[in-house]
């Protein structure tokens, strides 16, 4: 194997690794996803600060690990909880009055995530941080086929539950129905009694805690600082954008998305990797605009 | 006399020329203003970013240039008038960088500017401090291949930093490497000083692959180092994305002692921000360590540390270059003093002149003595090798007995030889601020 080579030559065992890594990709573009694709799809409300809340969740897991000691399993539902929580204080404060000007949440989301940066940069210092990855976490898988870290399975298997979490909350619980109700037509959902400013907030502090329980793991995985969120933000428009803002859509695209960025980077390298993905976005969105699934609903 | 309308005209063109004549005679008179007042003080800039991607490092960097000037002018001042930094958060943004330069020279009227720590920046400030024939301090490693008559650098170019680092690792721990870097200028001339090391200490480059600024994912670099299986990595990732290598080093189950990361940023900022777990074992090639065992740096540790601005903890190589550049502006400063009789006909160009050859001693460069180079005023030191310990400090496995000299265009020998007055080009001409 020579350096001067574009081409990565093909070892089977090596390109099966590159399909786990890129469901390992997948999942985390998922997690990530998984809250803005609820909040943009449910509400049409283009959330930027969603990359904040998943820096808020990481920050909050360093708070509860570095100063309580909690231990990392717990600090998970913990993040969901402070940034669910946050989430609704933001939605009765801010979001609530905007509902009639997308344009202009917007830009308050933009704002608002320009505020949390600076104000976690102000508390926490602009050096980065990181969460201690637990004991029982810190293992490999070492197959031939498959060298995968234990934190990576375990992102997996937490993305795989909060998938099933949430499409059973959305689609076998009285509250689902009446979200899916007030997202295909608010007006006839409220005229048959649906509190929707209810389902609105409800909605919104759940899509926010989602984010939260995805920064609670990225900060094990990766780095915390409070530029963090605008690492994630980009992939996972690009995950919502591309399944059709509805939950399965996203499954499929942020697996596709994975993988092809796995593929593509094995065979040639990380930044050739993303320019093909992009550009290939790009195309199909050209063709597709509407994403891959969708579900006919009324457009706020 | 009647005012008609040509003896209107020609009186008013008289009046405008009148009013205008003092700002056509005005250069003259400007450049006849002196830097230094004085009874005043002695304004320098302090360009940094406070805030933004940079500012973890940046911001250390604002802090110990504060930390110098208040310890010079603790001591009497230079020439017996105070320094006074302006202080302007450049905000990570490269536009504030060339704005605020600007402003520094023309409206604060400094004597010279310490700043940037990203190649980015120093050329984003580069024109407009040669177009002002100003001076400029850029205190950090960089990749040379520039000829500039205006900037003055402390920290090692990128021939002295990986000369010793590499044939090092291929010793210790074997022939094979993969490179990783950070997608932008630095490590990709970094790389190509390395290969040349490497070629020469026999070593075999396995791979070469870089990572967007601020990217984080490693998983497939890391799959395709196992399938490559170098006796060590090479890194010149940096920022952020140098924690993430780290962490996921860690994760992915390789082992430092089995497959170190040979790097030439991953000092003990980084090394905290990551978990000392993450770092130890790892190398790292530096003219500085806070460990370094002279009395000159147990002292500089513990003054900083007790500083005002030592809350961080740890001193780092780029906080010591950046703490050089202070001084090596003083004794500029003051050798160019001695030369001009009188602090107000001194100039920045004329400090630049005088430090050509500007030696700091034992007893005053944290990491032992440094010179100032007289033809292409880089600094001559001594690279060191340390490893990451268990505690996140450097032991030093090895130090260079000589110093080194830097050459900016060692891998580029036909472009010229830069001297003090530009870039003396093999077909006989003489190019000045060759960026």
């Amino acid at each position: 194997m020579s350096v001067n080579d574009f081409w990565t030559p093909f070892e089977l065992y090596s390109f099966l690794n590159a399909l786990f890594i890129g469901l390992s990709v997948a999942s985390i573009w998922l997690v990530a996803a998984l809250g803005l694709t609820i909040i943009y799809g449910t509400m049409g409300v283009i959330n930027m600060a969603h990359g904040e809340f998943i820096m808020l969740g990481a920050f909050s897991t360093y708070v509860f690990q570095t100063q309580l000691g909690v231990p990392f399993i717990v600090c998970i539902p913990l993040a969901f909880i402070v940034v669910g929580l946050f989430g609704w204080v933001i939605e009765r404060l801010l979001i609530r009055s905007l509902y009639n000007r997308p344009l202009d949440t917007l830009l308050a989301t933009w704002g608002l995530s320009l505020i949390l940066i600076q104000v976690v940069r102000l508390t926490f210092g602009a050096a980065p941080l990181y969460v201690a990855v637990p004991a029982w976490l810190d293992f490999q898988v070492d197959l031939e086929i498959l060298h995968l870290s234990g934190l990576r399975l375990f992102i997996m298997v937490v993305a795989v539950l909060l998938v099933v979490l949430t499409w059973y909350l959305m689609y076998r619980t009285t509250w689902g129905i009446r979200v899916r109700a007030v997202m295909q037509d608010k007006e006839m959902a409220a005229s048959f009694g649906i509190n929707t400013d209810r389902v609105y907030s409800i909605t919104f502090a759940y899509g926010a805690g989602l984010a939260g329980a995805a920064g609670a793991m990225f900060g094990a995985l990766k780095t915390l600082f409070p530029d963090m969120g605008s690492g994630y933000i980009v992939e996972a428009f690009l995950v919502v954008v591309v399944g059709g803002i509805q939950l399965a859509g996203s499954v499929l695209s942020a697996l596709i998305l994975g993988q092809l960025n796995s593929i593509f980077s094995y065979f040639t390298n990380d930044t050739f990797a993303r320019f093909v993905l992009f550009s290939l976005i790009v195309i199909f969105l050209r063709f597709r605009p509407q994403g891959l699934l969708t579900e006919g609903l009324k457009r706020r | 006399m009647k005012i008609t309308r040509r003896n209107l005209i020609r009186s008013a063109s008289v009046a405008a020329a009148a009013v205008a004549a003092p700002s056509i005679i005005r250069p003259n008179e400007a450049r006849a203003e002196p830097w230094i007042t004085k009874g005043g003080t002695i304004k320098v800039g302090v360009l940094f970013s406070q805030s933004g991607a940079l500012a973890v490092v940046e911001n250390d960097s604002a802090q110990v240039v504060q930390y110098a000037i208040d310890e010079i002018n603790a001591n009497g001042g230079v020439a017996g008038m105070k320094v006074e930094p302006i202080i302007i958060d450049a905000k990570s943004d490269i536009k504030v960088y060339s704005e605020k330069i600007s402003q520094l020279i023309l409206r604060d009227r400094v004597i010279c500017t310490f700043g940037g720590y990203t190649s980015a920046s120093r050329r984003a400030v580069a024109p407009i401090v040669m177009a002002r024939d100003h001076l400029f301090y850029y205190p950090t490693c960089y990749e040379g291949r520039e000829c500039t008559q205006n900037i003055i650098n402390t920290g090692p170019l990128a021939n002295q930093h990986s000369q010793d680092l590499i044939p090092f690792m291929v010793k210790n721990f074997g022939p094979k490497v993969y490179f990783v870097g950070s997608n932008y200028i630095w490590p990709k001339e970094s790389n190509k000083n390395a290969k040349v090391w490497l070629e020469r200490a026999g070593g075999e480059l396995l791979g070469e692959e870089y990572v967007p600024l601020g990217g984080s994912e490693f998983a497939p670099i890391f799959n395709k180092i196992r399938q490559a299986k170098p006796d060590f990595i090479f890194s010149t990732v940096v920022g952020d994305s140098d924690i993430a290598l780290h962490k996921q080093f860690l994760q992915e189950g390789f082992k430092a002692d089995k497959m170190p990361i040979a790097a030439l940023t991953t000092g003990e900022i980084e090394v905290r921000a990551m978990g000392p777990e993450a770092g130890a074992g790892h190398f790292l090639s530096a003219p500085y360590f806070q460990t370094l065992d002279t009395p000159t740096n147990q002292k500089f540790v513990e003054n900083y540390l007790k500083s005002k601005y030592g809350g961080g903890g740890v001193t780092h190589y780029n906080m010591e270059e950046t703490y050089l550049s202070v001084y090596v502006w003083k004794a500029g400063l003051e050798k160019a003093l001695a030369q001009a009789g009188d602090i107000e006909a001194v100039t920045p160009r004329m400090i630049r002149d005088a430090s050509g050859g500007i030696e700091l001693g034992d007893d005053i460069s944290p990491e032992g003595k440094v010179w100032i180079d007289p033809d292409n005023f880089n600094i001559w030191l001594k690279p060191k090798i340390g490893q990451c310990q268990a505690d996140g400090q450097f032991k030093i496995v090895q130090a260079s007995e000589k110093h080194v000299a830097p050459d900016p265009f060692s891998i580029y020998p036909d472009r010229g030889v830069c001297k003090a007055d530009g870039l003396h080009t093999p077909d006989g001409t003489v190019q000045k601020n060759v960026l």
